[in-house]
């Protein structure tokens, strides 16, 4: 597999799996105007996954739906930060604003990639990734200072540090004001990784080789 | 807080009330609005107003009836007749 496919599979993986994740505060998010918030988020993270899985997919002569439902668990290169089971809200929130905080150095520097398509599609998903920045960041800000959100900070960090390529994290540290430690490595994926996938690729096994 | 979001279709055209929005700020309640009402792109602006800024005024009283005040007070159909008369012309 090229390097650029495998980038652009890290990328859609962790969308996808992050949307899926944040789509399970759909009808149970803290009051209805997040709910709707929370949920319109996780639908344009598996917009961006769609759209990155189309990339790869051309390069691997394959479909985006075969990239995203028909892989075993393990072949998933997602980072094990956006894998995490449902968290409570303060730890939610704590993923979603390191996440975009990282997500934001990455898009950086795919924008000012040679490659134009990916250069081209970074700058589409950062358009709508600001406003999940300004959602992440005005939810930090509120829960700043509360034990439970910064204790959840603490335990996801070397997560967070995961999610970027090792010569990105001193800037991501810098962002988020911590010292770099290690990271917790995409590659390896927990068993909470299988129980989602098992749910994500039900219906699409359920009938192999429907056509939706 | 409750803010009152108004919202344009289209550009040039008047912004209608929306919906309220319960929200602890001002911030929350537009980050709200914009995935409430414009995520779809059913709106060209949004506008999210506290509550409290909106001067709600009611109560018209017209005791004495000045229906010369209003629209309805001038019957123009029985008037139309009667010119039409006057000038000898029908209907069209």
């Amino acid at each position: 597999m090229s390097e650029r496919a495998q980038r652009l599979l890290e990328l859609a993986d962790d969308e996808l799996i992050l949307g899926w994740r944040d789509s399970e505060w759909t009808g149970i998010a803290p009051s209805l105007e997040e709910d709707v918030a929370f949920s319109s988020i996780a639908q344009n993270e598996i917009g961006h996954a769609r759209a990155l899985y189309e990339l790869a997919a051309r390069d691997l002569g394959t479909t985006a739906d075969a990239l995203a439902f028909d892989r075993s668990p393990d072949e998933y290169r997602s980072a094990p930060l956006v894998e995490l089971r449902r968290l409570d809200w303060a730890r939610t929130i704590a993923r979603h604003w390191l996440y975009e905080t990282a997500d934001e150095l990455r898009l950086a520097e795919l924008k000012s990639s040679d490659d134009a398509e990916v250069a081209g599609l970074a700058a589409k998903m950062d358009r709508e990734e600001v406003y999940h920045r300004m959602h992440a960041q005005m939810w930090a800000g509120r829960l700043r200072g509360e034990e439970r959100f910064e204790s959840a900070v603490e335990e996801l960090w070397p997560y967070a540090l995961g999610v970027l390529a090792p010569e990105q994290r001193a800037a991501l540290a810098k962002r988020v004001g911590r010292d770099e430690v290690e990271a917790v490595e995409r590659g390896t994926h927990s068993d909470e990784l299988r129980e989602l996938w098992e749910e994500m690729t039900m219906v699409r096994r359920s009938v192999p080789g429907a056509t939706w | 807080m409750i803010f009152e979001v108004f919202r344009q279709e289209r550009r040039g055209q008047a912004f209608a009330h929306a919906g309220s929005i319960a929200a602890p700020d001002a911030e929350f309640a537009e980050a709200w609005a914009r995935e409430q009402y414009g995520r779809r792109q059913e709106s060209e602006a949004l506008w999210v107003v506290p509550r409290e800024a909106i001067r709600e005024v009611h109560d018209f009283p017209d005791e004495l009836n000045k229906t010369y005040h209003r629209v309805d007070g001038y019957s123009l159909k029985a008037k139309l007749k009667e010119a039409r008369e006057r000038a000898g012309t029908a209907a069209p």
